[in-house]
């Protein structure tokens, strides 16, 4: 891993732009330097699957993402909270390279994975690694079988067989707490699924080829409130098989399933920390507006 | 009462229009009878045997064109086998073909060419639609088959069949080649729009599941735009039947079946659709028995162009939920 | 501000090579670009190769004297009534397509009741759509061989009427352009907003007048692509010329009424020209048919990607 290298300070936001309710005066450097701390590596003695470093992204001459320094750990949940349009997506989906299917979409900065500079890896390698599961569940028009092995059959170089494939299929339905409900009709077509089954399904889909890292871009939005708490029941036993990192705009969310919370604003890394830390004793003037309504 | 008349000329208009628009119903329908009439003579003398074997069919139509001049007389028998055995082997063969290529192309169209190809290729397809069958039927004639027949088709091989058949150079081969580029763009198109309407988050997640960009327009975006490819194959499949210029003029024109037994020889053997048949023919259709048999060889294609309309509906209905509007 | 000396590292795209796939799949990517690259190559080899012929043989001598009857290529004439009589001929079959296509295609978008029978017209459409064209000509030559339709052609001293003239081939041509017209008319108007018509009734205006006022001036792109393709067909087509045009050498007029007799007259294309000339044909002169299909190719391909280009500026000068 890289030894410890002085890191640029969080740029503050345009005043002009900033909410007021606080006196911005109040934002003191002492935050700043306290998430440089934590998100420094070494703060954690759990093991680094992914680093961001200094990641800026803009789309064309509009940037997304400014500065961004966050690690992604091993058996833990990294929330990423914030404003809508404030760069979560574009950051997430960067971590496995979606983010080259938009043209104009320019990145500098790094990111690695187990220290591996992603962009050197190939994109299919480096997608079976970091998986994902997006906002809209997006089952494919096969049958939930198929679904689940898909990225299997995908990343096998010769095509396995059907009862090889059997028990993979198995586990990675139970890993999503889906296989009580479909186990016995896996050829049944993937679309007839309610929204938070497939969901699940998608969710299995991605756990299918044993990822280090599990992208999650706001997975119950679409959801009803049984369904995402069935999904969040379910991050919570994931975490000791996957490193998770999981949008959400649902403060209350992040709270009920992160370990650690990032939130950014207007694209930059505003705070980072333990959830307890984030939600209770926030350290940025703009933190503490933005959570300061969840729990009062 | 100005209302009153405001209303009854708005449902006046209501009524002209659409009595206009179902005149093309009473036109196909028009269509259909006087085809079917005309050509009845024709299907009733022969039967099912219409469309059997037997004779030389070209020696047939030259006896129903020197039929006696009393009516009594007139003589009806054809076997059109070579000739529906020529029309469903040119259609079925540019069309499979036309398949596997419009296919590829429209996937190289929508993913895989870089923007700047992309901004050649589509005019391309658009051109390669637009130039009239008559040209592609004289390039056919003045370029491909000398060509075919000057320096693909040996002596010994035109000397093995000299007995059963002329090898010029106009054949199948050549044909097959000109109707698959002819029938092509309008596939591309078909399946270049139905590729693009697929939803992208089906193709953003077999992506980030590892699968690379050709695995993933091939399980599931060529795999969920299948209606399209059925569609676009009906449509051209239609176009096929009814090609009639460009084939009578590269086909060889002759009234024979080609033996796929004859080995290569099978690809340089000259044959005759229904449709260049008619071309052929258009001089003798006031010729009473001939133009009966020639109305009855219309019929065939009319028929078949309307089974092909109505699979294309068909085939062509799942596409809707991807609002793909053909 | 302090590590922002050195320049950065920028990522456009990482690596995602081709090399690394299985063996089938490059194959297959392969194929792609073959295909793709293969059809420009033949479109480029088609164009230049008529350019190469066109220019070689096309003159104006060509383009302004008629066919004639001669024994070799040098004493057949030009082609100036296959020329005119395609320009006739296209004019005659847009004529008659225009107000049907936009008719039906209004009816069906803004009426389109009963629901059954809008339906049956839809699929009508498409069954002319898919119709031959050698079809369509056969069909129009028997329907034209009626005495009702004598007006439009020649009565023999018989009593037998031809049925072979500009009219009757024209309006057989306008079912070849009738289903482009229609269908981009109807992409068009089902493009207009809703708001735009119920402003329109806001202001009081009927239906009738809106269709009139608003809807069809709204529409008039589409309407005008759809003619422009429909054209492009109609003058492409060979086949309806072949067997309902009598692809006479000159243009034979009947009768003496000044345009009704070029109407109600026999003529030729350029398609059934190039025919003609062809080895297929009984001219058999190649250079003619070279020169003449050349003039043609322009033709179509003017009327296929001139509105294109008429678009594309006028929306230039919009912007
Ligand atoms: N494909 C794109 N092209 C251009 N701009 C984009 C694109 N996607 C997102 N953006 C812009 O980038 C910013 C961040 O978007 P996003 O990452 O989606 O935010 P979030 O997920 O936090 O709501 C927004 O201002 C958005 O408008
Ligand atoms: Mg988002």
């Amino acid at each position: 891993m890289n030894s410890p290298t002085p890191l640029p300070p969080i740029k503050r936001i345009d005043p002009s732009r900033a909410p007021k309710v606080v006196d911005p005066r109040h934002d003191t450097l002492g935050a700043a330097d306290a998430i440089a701390a934590a998100v420094a590596p070494g703060s954690s003695n759990r093991v680094e699957r992914m680093r961001i470093d200094d990641l800026s992204i803009a789309y064309g001459t509009k940037p997304a993402v400014r500065n961004v320094t966050l690690p992604v750990r091993e058996g833990e949940v990294l929330a990423l909270i914030g404003p809508s349009g404030c760069g979560k997506t574009t950051l997430l989906r960067s971590l496995n390279r979606l983010t080259e299917l938009t043209d104009t979409a320019v990145a500098t900065g790094s990111i690695t994975l187990n220290g591996d500079d992603i962009h050197a890896l190939e994109a299919t390698d480096l997608r079976r690694r970091v998986s994902m599961v997006f906002q809209q569940p997006n089952p494919f028009p096969m049958s939930i079988f198929d679904n689940v092995a898909y990225a299997i059959r995908e990343q096998a170089a010769r095509r396995p067989s059907k009862s090889a494939l059997a028990p993979l299929v198995r586990e990675a339905l139970e890993d999503a707490g889906l296989w009580d409900e479909v186990g016995d009709n896996l050829d049944h077509p993937a679309l007839r699924l309610s929204g938070g089954q497939q969901q699940r399904l998608c969710i299995a889909r991605a756990l299918a080829s044993k990822p280090e890292v599990l992208l999650m871009d706001e997975p119950c939005s679409a959801l009803d409130p049984k369904s995402t708490e069935i999904i969040e029941e379910l991050i919570t036993r994931l975490r000791e098989k996957v490193a998770i990192v999981i949008v959400t705009h649902n403060l209350q969310q992040a709270h009920r399933v992160g370990d650690n919370v990032a939130f950014m604003y207007l694209g930059e890394l505003v705070e980072y920390g333990t959830v307890e830390q984030v939600f209770n004793a926030p350290r940025a003037e703009r933190t503490q507006n933005y959570v300061g309504g969840v729990f009062g | 009462m100005p209302q009153s008349s405001a209303a009854r000329s708005e449902r006046r208009a209501e009524r002209s229009l659409g009595a206009l628009s179902s005149l093309v119903l009473v036109l196909i329908t028009a269509m259909c009878l006087f085809v079917l009439l005309k050509a009845w003579p024709s299907f009733s003398h022969n039967g099912p045997m219409w469309f059997g074997w037997g004779g030389n069919v070209d020696d047939q139509l030259a006896a129903i064109f020197n039929s006696p001049a009393n009516p009594a007389k007139w003589d009806y028998t054809i076997r059109t086998w070579p000739i529906l055995y020529a029309t469903a082997l040119l259609t079925i063969v540019s069309v499979a073909i036309g398949i596997v290529v419009s296919t590829l192309a429209a996937v190289f169209i929508v993913e895989f060419a870089p923007p700047s190809v992309k901004r050649v290729v589509s005019p391309v397809v658009r051109l390669l639609a637009a130039v009239p069958s008559v040209i592609y039927g004289l390039i056919g004639i003045l370029v491909l088959v000398p060509f075919v027949g000057n320096h693909l088709i040996g002596d010994g091989r035109k000397n093995s069949v000299t007995f059963v058949v002329q090898l010029s150079g106009a054949s199948l081969g050549v044909a097959v080649v000109i109707l698959t580029l002819m029938i092509t763009p309008i596939m591309i198109a078909i399946i270049a729009d139905a590729l693009r309407a697929v939803p992208n988050g089906w193709k953003e997640g077999a992506l980030a599941l590892g699968a690379n960009r050709w695995r993933v327009m091939w399980t599931v975006v060529v795999r969920s735009a299948r209606p399209a490819i059925i569609a676009a194959a009906v449509i051209a499949a239609a176009r096929a039947i009814g090609e009639g210029i460009m084939l009578a003029m590269v086909s060889g024109s002759v009234g024979f079946a080609p033996n796929p037994l004859d080995g290569i020889t099978f690809v340089f053997e000259p044959l005759r659709p229904y449709a260049a048949t008619i071309v052929d023919n258009a001089e003798g259709l006031s010729v009473k028995p001939f133009g009966q048999t020639i109305y009855a060889m219309a019929a065939v294609l009319l028929f078949a162009s309307l089974m092909l309309s109505l699979g294309g509906t068909l085939a062509k209905r799942p596409l809707r939920k991807y609002g793909v509007r053909l | 501000m302090s590590t922002s000396t050195q320049p950065k590292v920028v990522h456009r795209r990482g690596k995602d090579t081709v090399k690394s796939w299985p063996l089938p799949d490059r194959i297959a990517y392969f194929s792609c670009w073959a295909v793709g690259i293969g059809l420009c190559l033949v479109a480029a080899g088609l164009i230049l190769f008529m350019l190469n012929k066109g220019l070689q043989y096309v003159s104006l001598d060509l383009i302004f004297s008629n066919p004639a009857v001669g024994s070799d290529q040098s004493q057949t004439g030009g082609f100036l009534a296959p020329l005119l009589g395609t320009v006739i001929l296209t004019l005659v079959g847009t004529i008659i397509a225009i107000p049907l296509g936009v008719a039906t295609a209004i009816w069906i978008v803004e009426y389109g009741r009963p629901t059954r029978l809008a339906r049956a017209v839809e699929s009508g459409i498409e069954v002319v759509a898919g119709t031959p064209s050698i079809v369509l000509g056969i069909f129009g030559l028997l329907l034209f061989s009626n005495g009702i339709f004598s007006f439009m052609s020649f009565r023999a001293l018989g009593g037998a009427v031809a049925g072979r003239s500009f009219l009757t081939a024209g309006a057989m041509m306008s079912l070849i352009a009738l289903p482009l017209i229609f269908t981009s008319t109807r992409e068009a108007l089902q493009q207009v907003p809703a708001q735009v018509r119920e402003a329109s009734y806001a202001l009081g205006k009927t239906k009738w007048s809106t269709i009139r006022k608003v809807l069809i001036p709204t529409a008039r792109p589409g309407i005008l692509t759809g003619t422009a393709l429909g054209m492009g067909r109609i003058a492409g087509d060979t086949a309806i010329v072949v067997i309902l045009l009598g692809a006479t050498m000159q243009i034979e007029k009947v009768g003496s009424a000044p345009i009704v007799s070029t109407l109600r007259g026999t003529g030729s294309t350029l398609t059934s020209y190039v025919y003609n000339n062809s080895p297929a044909g009984e001219g058999n002169a190649p250079q003619k048919a070279y020169a003449a299909a050349f003039v043609l190719l322009l033709l179509v391909l003017a009327l296929n990607f001139g509105i294109d280009i008429l678009s594309r500026r006028s929306k230039k000068e919009i912007v």
